[in-house]
């Protein structure tokens, strides 16, 4: 089959299911709505229960959920492609530690600086995963011309257990009730408090994602090793520079949406490349279209299955992603 | 087609130089042999040939254009690499590694159309691989793996090839399919071809020319009847060989002697 009827196929079938999923969500809760409530507009708001719940807790998360899962699925693809690594995830390069740092400094130095409708908390995060990435690239890029994929995963990994230490030493310090909520936000929650969040993250992830849309072919060049991919025509460097920004600035937008959400960013892609192959021109649309969807059924599970205790969404992505990534790692050998 | 005039190359400042002012030309329709012991400097002349790296002083021409001012699309165009093993990240059919040689040629939300997917039908098809079109990569054998990737460069730059050592890692048969194949390719379409090899009677067998490379210098250039002497091998290898042509099949062969210690 040709590439572009492959890609549509794929689109097609996928869009199909997320576009369901994400209708569907936001219907079922812990809770029974009527629909048909929610959308009365002769019921004054104030008194329309339904309407308040569809809206303004349901819709928000469904939303969060599709956008974080999206983000991470992809920017896991595009880091595994640049790293050559299919274990990279979004978090390897330490974007995410950064990101819990500055959470961590908002939540206990009691920042409430918040601005455009966004809390302290995301702000700081956001600026952690900038200082994160600023760090990493320029340890990577230091030695020589372009970037070191050797030392950008060891900068990463050590800026990791860095940054970690730095988070348990503010943990530490924090009175009870702020490491309680330091705790959580490492969790991973969707619930991220309106619309405004969501509005504020979304520039970040549009710019990546455009990015992200003229890298693909270049993506499975680089799979293929630096030299190749530069006799190949591919401006290596360049392609390399593309990628690492792209991917650690959707990341740090996501995170300090709804945190650390685990397990997305490499369970997503891998299963996608067992579905589809490894062209990225088929497994980026594909990835980012299943991510959307998996975050917000592992969100569905999260506020359902123990209801009306809401458990945080990073324990649900672990502990069902985990298990089925080993089963499948297993039964491909 | 393919020039380089008085290179000179080292990877650091304050490193050993590596390529020490080597010019030497590759016309169109060669077959130039690179041979040296290792560490001569065989592998980085070729990846200055092709533009991977960029010399320190002196420079490289492809069709007259000195390539510092080429885009690697542009070069890429014009010139495919061949490296001596490949190994990918994720799997990837016969099929799309030969399409990925059609980067260059593409706009950038260009998909292969018919006539990319015709040309890399085609290269397979001269390599005599088109029955592995939709096996994954990673299931081939050494030699089917590097016909494969030939045709992917075949695909990318019909005219010209840059090999780098592309039987050290096949057995004695593998050897000898990719050695015809090379030379059916020169012979039959025109492909100009430098190989950089260790394998002396490869390169007596297929190679119009060659260059022999040591410390990084050029010592010796010229026929392959010519340059390949004893006196050469020595010179090369610090080893004593025997030069003969095979009567079998017209080829010179060599046949190490003896090691000499200097």
């Amino acid at each position: 089959m040709s590439l572009r009827r492959r890609l549509l196929t794929v689109v097609g079938i996928f869009g199909a299911a997320t576009l369901t999923v994400l209708l569907w969500a936001p219907t079922m809760g812990s809770t029974s709505i009527s629909l048909s409530r929610a959308f009365d507009t002769g019921v004054p708001w104030a008194d329309n229960v339904d309407a308040q719940i569809f809206f303004v807790a349901r819709l928000p998360r469904v939303l969060a959920g599709a956008l974080i899962g999206a983000t991470l699925a992809a920017a896991g693809v595009v880091l595994q492609a640049l790293m050559r690594n299919p274990l990279a995830t979004p978090f390897t390069l330490g974007v995410s530690a950064g990101a819990a740092l500055g959470a961590m400094l908002a939540i206990a130095m009691r920042l409430d600086v918040g601005a455009l409708g966004v809390s302290s908390v995301p702000i700081a995060s956001f600026l952690g995963s900038l200082v994160a990435i600023a760090i990493v690239y320029g340890l990577a890029s230091s030695q020589r011309r372009g970037l070191s994929t050797n030392v950008l995963l060891l900068a990463g990994v050590t800026l990791n257990s860095f940054f970690s230490a730095l988070i348990l030493f503010v943990q530490y310090l924090a009175d009870f009730a702020e490491s309680f909520r330091t705790v959580r936000w490492l969790m991973g929650d969707l619930d991220v408090g309106g619309y405004g969040p969501i509005v504020a993250a979304t520039p970040f992830i549009v710019a990546a994602f455009a990015v992200f849309a003229v890298l693909p072919r270049a993506l499975n060049l680089l799979t293929m090793g630096e030299d190749m991919a530069a006799s190949r025509g591919v401006e290596v460097v360049k392609a390399q520079r593309w990628a690492f920004f792209s991917a650690s600035l959707a990341t740090g937008a996501a995170v300090s949406l709804g945190g650390p959400v685990g397990f997305i960013g490499i369970v997503v892609p891998h299963l996608v490349r067992l579905m589809v192959g490894s062209d990225h021109r088929v497994v980026l649309p594909a990835a980012t279209l299943f991510g959307a969807a998996f975050l917000v059924l592992c969100d569905l599970l999260a506020r359902t299955i123990m209801a009306p205790l809401e458990i945080p969404v990073g324990i649900i992505t672990a502990l069902i992603g985990g298990p089925f990534f080993l089963w499948l790692l297993v039964r491909q050998a | 087609m393919l020039r380089a005039d008085n290179v000179t190359f080292r990877y650091h400042a304050g490193t050993p130089i590596v390529v020490d002012a080597v010019t030497l030309e590759v016309g169109r329709g060669d077959l130039v042999g690179i041979l040296g012991p290792n560490g001569s400097g065989k592998t980085t002349l070729l990846r200055l040939l092709s533009g991977t790296r960029a010399p320190t002083s002196g420079r490289v021409l492809l069709d007259g254009t000195p390539m510092a001012r080429m885009s690697r699309r542009d070069i890429a165009r014009r010139l495919a690499v061949v490296p001596q093993e490949t190994e990918l990240a994720f799997e990837y059919t016969a099929l799309e590694i030969v399409l990925m040689g059609r980067h260059a040629h593409l706009g950038l939300f260009e998909v292969e159309g018919p006539r990319d997917y015709a040309l890399a039908r085609e290269s397979l098809a001269a390599t005599g691989t088109a029955h592995l079109e939709d096996r994954e990569f990673h299931t081939l054998s050494g030699g089917e793996k590097q016909r494969v990737v030939i045709a992917a460069a075949l695909a990318q730059a019909s005219d010209a090839l840059l090999l780098d050592e592309p039987t050290a890692s096949l057995d004695l048969g593998y050897q000898l399919d990719i050695a015809t194949l090379l030379s059916t390719l020169n012979r039959d379409r025109g492909v100009t071809m430098a190989i950089s090899t260790h394998d002396l009677n490869l390169a007596a067998s297929i190679c119009r020319s060659l260059v022999l490379m040591r410390h990084g210098r050029v010592i010796a250039s010229g026929p392959t009847g010519d340059v390949l002497t004893p006196d050469h091998v020595r010179e090369l290898y610090d080893v004593d060989a025997d030069v003969h042509v095979h009567d079998g099949t017209g080829h010179m062969t060599v046949v190490p002697v003896r090691r000499l210690r200097p």
